[in-house]
């Protein structure tokens, strides 16, 4: 097997630079990444994995605390009926988008250094999803009925009414769920196979059940490869239109209203910019600390790092336009209670999240136009939790500053989130470390196939010489 | 009572491109029940073995169409038929407002068809497979390559077989019994 150099020069665009470095082969990779769910459990794996099943326990505590007392435990209250529930669910979800996106979309356009971090961005999208799906059901404050929102008979004998866009969301969340899910189950069957051979080796009788079972009986066919690489394709096709339009219909949860600050046409491209934007960030956040403490330098490299930032710099600028776009389009429409929205939320009672939203997702990203710092992992994770922070103000921003000084000045309010508020967005994250923690613990963190796919010598008319190569070559001259 | 019969040889190959000319000079030696068993897709494999494309797509277009009617026909019942509901002035059933569903619902179909029409064409879960009985076979998701001719396979000949996987290059060549 051909060893493969650490490339760490000043990049020479001429050269593409190895996608797995250091002197690896088809053996070291499984072993690296099968090692990660094999060895002992670290000690700090229980102290986080401690903390995020007391979050989680927690958030069960407020949803029981909300569901046996109702909604008034929270801050909503006319005018600002979409608290902190609604800004939680689309912070969520819009984490929930770099997974497939990076699946899926870098996919199709053939990036293949997608390979070493979309497992884990597939899990962190599922974990988001489900921690987002909470809030709208428990907002609908009675969650014993949430089945109305189903097109399921009811005892009302009534239909849901499909010119809702709420209506539309729940179609798109579900569906973008369930296929989320399902693409990364494909993804994970040869990977479990690896992890079940290598248990019935080792004698672990449990573990290579409980993966084989998971594994389907995948044994490597061609010809089950065949349909597999298909189906893995449709897939990415399917789920590219289908991760922008979930953020476009919840930005319709938005845009359909009438009300000034939300019904603009910019939304939806706004939303999903904003949604990959957001995605990346978590990535980040996620993949530099399980790179440095799982050993997995060489599989997710510094290159890997440097074209993440990159995205972050593209979308993060491209959310800096709408903001400014938003402002623009209120000043040229000429509507005064749209201008008044847009200045009341720079310089009304919430300047301070405006500008901590301005700050942290327009200014913070700009430092990645310097390559250095997209390669250092340390100012890489400081700037990614600055853009978690960033973009959850930006749904705060928009649906709080919107609703609390509405068209009648003598109802106007302002909000301040209850401690439940708190507490429960905190168990949010309790629900998406538990799931995270368990997913790094017992599932290949990496997808190991795939990886081995981008090496070199994966291609068939590597390395053999002349005479495989030349005869393919002269073939093709032929023709 | 079990019993048992022969399922086909099975030999090892060190690398992509071993397996890949191994595959050429098998079916040039004119097997035809052929398969190989590789740790990730082998580019151009396919062609070698003379295996055709998947037929996946044509189930998908199916699937999603059906999405398409079905939510067409879910949204213009309920709404527009069965139990109408005037709001805003807007028509109970436009086709304008059900565009976004529609969408979903031929995603979601497609989806079921991609992965479970997947799942059908390869015959999989299948739990037991005859090959997991070869000894180094355990390293097929990890870092070898397998060639498979089956007892089907009207060249077919235990000694023969042997010795000409043998001859191009594979290690551990071994006849693999299918036990019932």
């Amino acid at each position: 097997m051909t060893a493969i150099q650490v490339v760490d020069e000043p990049e020479n665009p001429l050269v593409r630079a190895p996608l797995v470095e250091g002197k690896n082969d088809f053996t070291s990779v499984t072993n690296i990444i099968a090692s990660v769910a094999e060895k002992k459990t670290p000690r700090g794996w229980y102290l986080m994995f401690g903390i995020s099943i007391a979050l989680l326990l927690n958030l069960g505590a407020m949803i029981g605390y909300l569901v046996f007392t109702g909604i008034g435990v929270w801050g909503n209250n006319i005018p600002v009926g979409w608290g902190w529930p609604i800004v939680n669910f689309v912070f969520w979800i819009g984490i929930g988008h770099a997974g497939t996106l990076i699946s899926a979309i870098l996919f199709l356009f053939r990036q293949k250094w997608r390979t070493s971090i979309n497992r884990a961005s597939e899990a962190m999208t599922i974990f988001a999803v489900m921690a987002a799906g909470i809030f709208p059901a428990i907002h609908v404050g009675r969650l014993w009925v949430i089945y109305w929102v189903f097109p399921v008979p009811n005892q009302m004998s009534m239909w849901p009414n499909f010119k809702s866009p709420l209506l539309w969301d729940v179609f798109a969340v579900s569906t973008y769920f369930t296929i989320s899910a399902l693409f990364w189950f494909v993804g994970l069957i040869p990977d479990l196979a690896t992890f079940r051979d290598r248990a019935a080796k080792a004698g672990r009788t449990v573990a290579a059940k409980a993966y084989g079972l998971f594994a389907f009986g995948w044994h490597g066919s061609n010809r089950h490869w065949i349909h597999y690489e298909k189906a893995y394709l449709i897939l990415a096709a399917l789920s590219t239109p289908l991760v922008l339009s979930v953020h476009s219909i919840v930005s319709f949860d938005f845009a359909v209203s009438l009300l000034p600050g939300w019904h603009t046409t910019i939304f939806p491209p706004y939303f999903v910019a904003g949604a990959i934007f957001s995605g990346f960030g978590m990535v980040i956040t996620l993949m530099v600390p399980a790179r440095q403490w799982l050993g997995l330098h060489e599989l997710i490299t510094l290159n890997h790092l440097d074209n993440i930032a990159k995205i972050l710099l593209l979308t993060g600028t491209m959310v800096g336009y709408a903001y400014g776009m938003e402002f623009f389009i209120a000043w040229y429409s000429g509507v005064e209670y749209e201008q008044y929205a847009f200045i009341n939320r720079a310089t009304g009672p919430y300047w301070w999240s405006y500008w901590i939203m301005v700050s942290c997702n327009v200014i913070s990203p700009q430092f990645f136009w310097f390559r250095s710092l997209r390669r250092n992992p340390m100012v890489l994770f400081i700037i990614s939790i600055f853009v978690n922070i960033g973009m959850w103000f930006e749904r705060f921003v928009i649906c709080i500053t919107s609703l609390h000084r509405d068209f009648l000045p003598s109802s106007w309010g302002y909000f301040s989130p209850t401690l439940i508020d708190i507490l429960t967005y905190c168990g949010s994250f309790g629900l998406f470390f538990t799931f995270f923690l368990l997913f790094c613990r017992f599932l290949p963190i990496l997808a190991i196939s795939e990886v081995k796919g981008v090496m070199p010598e994966a291609n068939p008319h590597h390395g053999h010489g002349h005479h495989g190569n030349d005869a393919h070559g002269s073939h093709a001259a032929h023709h | 009572m079990s019993k048992s019969q022969t399922w086909g040889i099975v030999a090892e190959f060190d690398s992509a491109s071993a397996i890949y000319q191994a595959a050429e000079k098998t079916m040039a030696n004119g097997y035809q029940r052929v398969d190989a068993h590789t740790p990730f897709p082998v580019h151009g494999l396919d062609k070698a073995l003379r295996q055709g494309p998947s037929p996946l797509g044509w189930l998908v277009i199916c699937c999603g169409f059906s999405g398409i009617c079905l939510a067409q026909l879910m949204m213009w019942w309920m709404n527009g038929h069965d139990y109408v509901i005037w709001t805003s002035g807007k028509l109970p059933y436009a086709w304008q407002s059900t565009i976004p569903v529609t969408f979903e619902c031929m995603v979601l179909l497609s989806g079921f068809g991609a992965v479970f029409g997947m799942f059908g064409l390869n015959r999989l879960p299948r739990l037991h497979h005859p090959i997991f009985q070869h000894a180094t076979f355990w390293r097929v998701t990890d870092d070898r390559f397998f060639l498979s001719i089956e007892a089907t396979d009207p060249k077919f000949d235990r000694t023969q077989t042997v010795r000409f996987l043998e001859s191009i290059g594979g290690k551990h060549v071994a006849v693999v019994e299918d036990i019932q």
